[in-house]
């Protein structure tokens, strides 16, 4: 019952904070000097066919007035059309949000697997050279930017080594997938088309890997703190005093407290891997939403604009709540610091 | 006493490398726990009881300390020259270990249940036992502790249990495998009185149907003169005087511990009283000689530059000071 | 006989210029002993040289860089596209311009954008948090942090992104876009400071004497965070020109000609691999000033740590 209360409430949050994201955005579209028809229709459009698409866009009603046609069409799943593509920015994002999706789901498997594990590594090993290396790897990841791995890895794997393709999702020749989830890699799968899901996965590695690398080094020195600080806490020494053997300590008794900053942080570092994504779809020419959200900023697309940032923003903040619940789940003092009895 | 002791520690020399230098805590520790025997540690906070316990059982956190010498012998094997899986077969079995703070010596995250458990599961060898059994098992120790609704106990997390009841689970957890040693470090002192006194009691009682040695640290004098048989007085890393616990009140010997009794305040006239100049030396520059000779009212010249020695002045009382060099009176007791 | 001073019951009283000595010493030996633990770390000694270097490279660019003519509109075909020489430690770009001189100059857009953005934030942020925490449960509380957390849904870059992007693409509104987005950041993080202070006795204490609102978050709750948020503010200077660099790269910051950073890995980008060092150089720059700034953050935080024990 609390464990409903609590997704409840933060639903409940969401839906408030979306809200005022969405009006934010509404008044910052609507900021842009210039007349959004005439950008439309072109320079050499008549007036009164402007005039017309003024009519038909609400553009001559007062603001608040224009925010709940926005609205209501947008809760319908109607976001306009784009300036860019000239078709409904509603099945823009269709066509472009699973790519993003696959993208930023490897790069957090990655990035959490690889981050812990080298983590706890390091913490094992302290102050011995794997630490050291791995501290040093770690620095390096969290003050590189994605953009710079991504042209380093283009370069490297890409272009001098020549292991992995460079651009786009599949090469030439190769069939698309069924559609199931629009993750081409897993749509292959569970198709049974081998073949093509192993050339998804080529081209997904290297843009996934360059989203990775920054969460993965902040996971990595966040899981080595905690858990060389846990390494030192009595209840460590009490359960090796008791007779638990040093394995059981290890895997299980350190591993799930230690886990918990990490975890933690993870809704921030999907922020950052959201952020990064702009970039990293741009160099590697991904079709993903991220690339189509920068094309409709330079090209100031606004509806377009407006249903990226909405989009993303659900996203996170449906992340960010997945993640609380897992931390409550890990440190049970969370849910229960009301509960105790002295 | 003719027979071997149970626990035997002898000359233990135990050094933390901080940043600074070494901090040299432990400087040739000497003690002895005969079978059935109630033994109490005190000493000052930062004495070193602790560390001394602690490497008993091998759980100093070994990257800042080193164990520079000395021998540990439990029933005449010895603790330090142990594997790691030699090592498993003493502790929790051989010798139990209870914690000053039971908050901070219990896993936040797992229930009692988990923690118990694992304990029961790895104190028996070779056998996998089933979640059943376990549970059945750990319901035991819990009863012992005299734990109200031990069922609903092993679900909970530490977090929902007052202060009292966590010092018990982890009395109960020392108990499992019913060991033949049980170091009790300051039980119930981060407790409330009251509570302290029953844990106190609980133990009292559980010591005598176990018939389980028992370590007791503290520094609170009345607690030890009430439970222990004999007593060592600890300082600055060093055991000072030792004996029955009678003798150790009826006739302290060493300043050290003459000072410790004079600290304590008294309800019938004397009022307050002044307490012990000084502080605890620095482990880092300790001082030369005995280490208490700073703040000692006695000190004399040999004092600042050899260690005293054990003086035996009878059967049950010995002395680490050179006052008694020729087994004399030293100063007459005011 | 100078104006004598009374500084307590125990202690001979003493003029006022002699306490005025006293408080500078005291003040000289704090630095001191800071300065010492901050120098133990050699860590942290590397940030703040590179930190030093890079800032006064960006103030003395004009006599630093060798061609600094090429940090304004500038061609030269002859030399276009040169690998690293003696003559151009970093090459040349497709148009002749000696990449050495524009990274220097390059980095003038970087500190400015960093200084100009948490000019604004920070002072912004801060009393914002303050006033939410100070008045924690109330509808103040309620409205601030509410309009905190539409701002942070959104994932900082994105954000940006958007407001750079209905605005005309240079150096100025990038900042405006950034500081847009980056104040909640240090509202969050002073709310929570300021929440629990609030609970603490000498703000009780402040408020019986009658001390004005104003006077209690600036005088008595601020001084207490001071460390945490200098921390942040180090840190986040590094950030800051990432987050910079990202929007140059987009085409949403520095305009080219001008040489950002983030403008120039962009322009350059075209010309892998073979001209490898148009873009590698400029990259090379970004990771090398918001390391400094991360390592002389990550001193400080280890400093004002080790004084709270």
């Amino acid at each position: 019952m609390r464990l409903l209360a609590f997704v409840a409430r933060r639903i409940f949050q969401a839906i408030f904070v979306l809200l005022g994201l969405s009006i934010l955005i509404f008044v910052i579209a609507r900021v842009l000097p210039g007349d959004p028809a005439r950008t439309a229709l072109g320079a050499r459009a008549p007036q009164w066919v402007v005039d017309r698409l003024r009519e038909d866009m609400h553009l001559n009603d007062p603001l608040h007035v224009q925010y709940g046609f926005w609205l209501r069409d947008a809760l319908q799943g109607d976001f306009g059309i784009s300036l860019v593509t000239r078709r409904g920015v509603a099945d823009d994002v269709i066509e472009f949000f699973p790519a993003s999706i696959e993208l930023v789901l490897l790069a957090g498997f990655i990035s959490g697997a690889a981050g812990i594990g080298l983590g706890t590594l390091s913490a094992w090993h302290k102050d011995k050279w794997v630490d050291n290396v791995i501290r040093i790897f770690s620095y390096a990841g969290v003050v590189t930017p994605a953009f710079v791995f991504a042209i380093l890895f283009l370069l490297l794997f890409g272009l001098v080594l020549d292991w992995l393709p460079a651009i786009g999702r599949l090469s030439e020749g190769v069939p698309r997938p069924p559609t199931f989830t629009g993750l081409m890699t897993v749509d292959a799968l569970l198709a049974g088309q081998f073949a093509t899901f192993w050339d998804a996965l080529k081209h997904l590695i290297m843009p996934a890997l360059a989203l990775a690398m920054g969460a993965m080094a902040q996971e990595a020195r966040i899981t080595r703190a905690t858990m060389s600080d846990n390494l030192t806490k009595d209840y460590i020494a009490a359960e090796r005093a008791l007779g638990i053997p040093e394995r059981v300590i290890m895997g299980r008794f350190l591993l799930k407290p230690s886990l918990i900053p990490t975890v933690s942080i993870f809704g921030l570092d999907f922020a950052a891997s959201l952020s990064n994504a702009f970039l990293v779809e741009l160099i590697f020419n991904w079709p993903g939403l991220s690339r189509y959200g920068v094309n409709a900023m330079l090209r100031k697309d606004l509806n377009a604009i407006s249903a990226v940032i909405l989009i993303l923003g659900v996203t996170f903040i449906t992340v960010n709540i997945a993640v609380d619940l897992v931390v409550r789940g890990l440190d049970p003092r969370i849910r229960l610091s009301a509960a105790r009895s002295d | 006493m003719s027979t071997p002791p149970l626990l035997e520690i002898k000359d233990l020399y135990v050094h933390f490398g901080v940043f600074g230098g070494t901090l040299k805590v432990l400087d040739g520790v000497n003690f002895t726990v005969y079978s059935g025997e109630k033994v109490g540690l005190v000493g000052e906070t930062g004495c070193g009881k602790t560390t001394t316990m602690k490497s008993i059982l091998r759980i100093l956190p070994m990257p800042p300390a080193r164990i520079t010498g000395g021998e540990i012998f439990f029933k005449g094997e010895d603790l330090l020259k142990m594997r790691a899986g030699e090592l498993h077969r003493v502790r929790g079995r051989g010798i139990s270990m209870i914690f000053q703070d039971p908050t901070a010596a219990l896993n936040p995250v797992f229930t009692i249940g988990q923690q118990l458990g694992a304990v029961v599961q790895y104190s028996i060898e070779g056998k996998r036992l089933s979640r059943k059994e376990i549970w059945e098992r750990a319901i035991v120790p819990l009863k012992e502790v005299a734990m109200p609704d031990p069922e609903r106990m092993l679900n909970s997390y530490p977090i929902q249990l007052s202060g009292g009841m966590r010092q018990r689970v982890c009395i109960a957890m020392a108990l499992v495998a019913s060991p033949e040693l049980l170091i009790a470090d300051e039980p119930g002192t981060s407790l409330d009185v009251t509570i302290e006194d029953q844990i106190l009691r609980l133990l009292h009682r559980l010591v005598k149907e176990k018939h389980v040695s028992v370590i007791l640290i503290t520094h609170t004098l009345g607690v030890v003169r009430e439970t222990t048989d004999r007593v060592y007085v600890m300082y600055a890393g060093r055991m000072v005087e030792v004996a029955a616990t009678e003798d150790l009140f009826s006739n302290p010997l060493h300043p050290y511990t003459r000072g410790l009794m004079d600290a304590v305040p008294r309800l019938t006239g004397g009022g307050i009283a002044d307490g012990i100049p000084g502080r605890i030396p620095d482990y880092l520059n300790p001082p030369l000689g005995c280490r208490f000779h700073p703040r000692c009212p006695h000190a004399m010249d040999i004092c600042h530059q050899e260690k005293p020695p054990f003086y035996k002045l009878s059967d049950n009382h010995e002395v680490a000071c050179f006052l008694y060099r020729n087994g004399g009176r030293g100063t007459q007791t005011p | 006989m100078a104006e004598q001073v009374e500084v307590g019951e125990f202690a001979p009283t003493i003029t006022r210029q002699q306490l005025r000595e006293l408080q500078r010493k005291n003040r000289l030996d704090n630095l001191g002993r800071a300065w010492y633990k901050f120098s133990r770390n050699p860590l942290s000694i590397i940030g703040g040289a590179t930190v030093l270097i890079v800032v006064v490279l960006a103030i003395f660019a004009p006599y630093v860089a060798p061609f600094p003519e090429h940090a304004r509109p500038f061609t030269d075909f002859a030399n276009a596209s040169r690998p690293p020489s003696w003559a151009y430690p970093f090459g040349t770009d497709e148009i002749g311009r000696d990449i050495l001189s524009r990274v220097i100059f390059g980095f003038r857009f970087s500190l400015t954008m960093g200084v100009v953005v948490l000019s604004l934030v920070v002072p912004t942020g801060v009393l914002l948090g303050l006033v939410a925490g100070y008045h924690q449960g109330s509808w103040i509380d309620t409205v601030i942090m509410r309009i905190t957390d539409i701002f942070l849904a959104v994932p900082p870059l994105i954000l940006a992104l958007a407001i750079a992007s209905v605005l005309e693409p240079n150096l100025f509104n990038a900042m405006v876009a950034v500081s847009l987005m980056w104040w909640p950041w240090y509202t969050r993080l002073v709310y929570g400071l300021a929440s629990t202070l609030r609970n603490e006795f000498f703000v009780s204490a402040a408020e019986a004497i009658g001390g004005s609102t104003a006077h209690i978050l600036l005088r008595e709750i601020l001084p207490n965070m001071v460390s945490p948020i200098f921390t942040k503010i180090s840190l986040d200077m590094g950030w800051v020109i990432i987050i910079g660099s990202m929007l140059s790269y987009v085409g949403l910051g520095v305009q080219p000609p001008k040489p950002g950073l983030g403008t120039m890995v962009a322009s350059g980008a075209k010309y892998l691999p073979d001209q490898w060092w148009i873009s590698v150089f400029p990259a090379l720059a970004i990771v090398v000033v918001v390391l400094g700034f991360n390592l002389l953050g990550d001193g400080l935080r280890d400093l004002f740590a080790a004084e709270e024990v």
